[in-house]
């Protein structure tokens, strides 16, 4: 059995009970403290299940286990159809998991998302990610109506004052107010390069606290990204976490290239998978080499690891990175107080095997 | 954000205007000439407003409800031209360097989306350059450019086809008679 996380991120009780409030922390999730006790934090994504059954999120999620601090629910990523990430949050709260709820703004108005934001509060999600999304036309139901009622910045700022001015964006009263750490996207890989940090300034002063970011394949054009936003002093106000991720093989990055928007991957990436003798293999070790020099680079907190379809990865490229030094995440296992007692019992079961020459003497005795 | 399916494959026949998004080419030239020209038209809007909002005692003489028609016509007609107008009726061009927030298929009000193509252009629509990409080149050449990083609030779809020009005239003319009386 693996040494056990911190202790701090114990759940007193059941599982899917929250932790208790810390002193300047917005939700009681286990991903805010780790984040603000200055670890190196490690999320990934879950890929939704296209089923109704629960075991199937379940299993899902368990490849995770013990490797990650948060588990992201996509909403319908990709404008393609999947288990909604509402549902998933909620199963996943269930087993004692940190979800990531993403909101995209593409298929809900505001009536929809801010009864969504206190259900899953509710569920005990503690951590929101607000998203455009993706357009329609990138999926599987091009058909479909774009909503965008929301941009990312309006639904970042709506779910901030629902949970720290506890009213919904018409100003009626809440009587609970959702505790949740906002998150938000970046994407410092596409046009207008210059306005990047500007744009992470935005969502900072609408109420972002974490960011994640698209994958990153180029790590000199990270470098130059928040080299602005040290200069800016982002860093400091928010903590920022690189999207990274395996590529399975040159055809797949050639494909995700043309077809998935807002993903740069550059030719000497390509280049190096194709000339690899084991593609799948020179994938992985690029997104191990990539995480490596994130981890040192200064006001970045976090990876974010999106192994699409290669989920089982995701333990061997975050152990083989090191960039958990050393740190066990919360998994799911016995309760400390559960363990003495369960030690205890050992004891007494123990003692109970040496009690038939104890009863002998007792029956002996009983006898005279 | 994880890859998706290939997308479903369009005939290639695709009648004009059948989609809410859709636009002629030609339209985006005038589009993108105010944008190179948004100092200019900073400048001019600037004035106008200032006549609009001297001119305060002629639309409350007529009426502000009566002269909304009208209004609206001219404000449609005009800024469709220089702009490819949406009439949201709460205008944000002076925050987005003259480039309409409304033509970006996301309406996204605060800034570009992750999916800006390398060339600059939109995602969902590939020919058309990325309505922010734009907005932030607008706002660079103009004098109050700055504005471009307000958080801007959502859209308010109650106030769809309705003259923003008179709005902000009213707000601005109420606005003068607060600070008229406190003073």
């Amino acid at each position: 059995m693996s040494p056990a996380s911190n202790p701090d991120d114990e759940i007193p009780g059941h599982p899917e009970a929250l932790l208790p409030e810390l002193p300047g922390h917005s939700s009681r999730g286990r991903l805010e403290r780790v984040l603000r006790r200055g670890e190196f934090a490690v999320t990934a994504e879950l890929n939704p299940p296209d089923s109704a059954d629960p075991e199937e999120v379940y299993e899902r999620a368990a490849v995770f286990e013990g490797w990650v601090d948060g588990i992201n629910a996509t909403d319908g990523s990709g404008a393609n159809c999947h288990m909604s990430s509402v549902g998933i949050c909620a199963l996943l709260t269930r087993m004692g998991y940190a979800p990531i709820m993403q909101i995209s703004c593409r298929d809900r108005n505001r009536i929809a998302i801010q009864g969504d934001v206190l259900g899953a509060s509710a569920m005990g999600v503690a951590n929101i990610l607000c998203l455009t999304g993706d357009g329609v036309q990138a999926g599987d139901q091009p058909g479909a109506k774009p909503v965008f009622d929301f941009d990312c910045m309006s639904l970042l700022e709506t779910v901030r004052s629902m949970r720290d001015e506890s009213k919904f964006l018409s100003g009626r009263k809440l009587t609970t107010p959702p505790k949740v750490f906002l998150g938000a996207a970046i994407n410092p890989f596409a046009p207008p390069y210059d306005f990047r940090p500007y744009r992470l300034m935005k969502k900072i002063a609408a109420g972002a606290q974490f960011v994640q970011s698209q994958y990153c394949f180029d790590v000199p054009m990270l470098k130059a990204y928040m080299d602005k936003v040290r200069d800016l002093g982002l860093d400091e106000k928010c903590f920022i976490m690189v999207g990274v991720g395996p590529l399975a093989s040159a055809r797949t990055a050639k494909w995700i290239r043309s077809n998935v928007p807002g993903i740069h991957i550059p030719d000497s990436v390509i280049a190096r998978i194709e000339g690899a003798e084991n593609q799948k293999k020179e994938g992985e070790k690029i997104c191990i080499e990539i995480m490596q020099e994130v981890k040192e680079m200064p006001g970045v907190s976090g990876v974010h690891v999106m192994a699409y379809r290669q989920e089982e990865l995701v333990a061997e490229i975050v152990e083989e990175s090191g960039v958990l030094k050393g740190r066990h995440p919360w998994r799911k296992e016995a309760r400390k107080d559960d363990a003495v007692v369960a030690e205890r019992l050992v004891e007494i079961l123990n003692e109970a095997d040496a009690l038939p020459e104890s009863m002998e003497q007792l029956s002996e005795s009983a006898g005279d | 954000m994880a890859a998706a399916k290939p997308a479903a494959t369009n005939t290639a026949y695709k009648p004009e205007g059948v989609s809410g998004i859709h636009r002629a080419r030609s339209r985006y030239t005038i589009r993108l000439w105010s944008v190179r020209n948004a100092r200019l038209l900073e400048w001019f809007y600037a004035r106008f407003a200032d006549t609009l909002l001297g001119l305060h005692w002629f639309w409350q003489a007529v009426g502000y409800k009566r002269a909304e028609r009208p209004v609206k016509a001219v404000e449609k007609f005009t800024k469709s031209i220089l702009f490819d107008c949406r009439m949201c009726g709460q205008c944000a061009l002076s925050s987005t360097g003259m480039s309409c927030p409304m033509n970006c298929p996301k309406s996204l009000r605060n800034g570009p989306c992750g999916g800006v193509r390398d060339n600059g252009n939109c995602e969902v629509e590939p020919d058309m350059p990325c309505v922010w990409v734009q907005a932030w080149r607008g706002s660079q050449r103009m004098k109050t450019g700055d504005k471009i990083l307000n958080v801007q609030k959502p859209v308010d779809n109650s106030l769809r086809n309705t003259s923003s020009w008179l709005r902000v005239t009213a707000q601005a003319a109420a606005d003068r008679d607060k600070a008229g009386t406190g003073a």
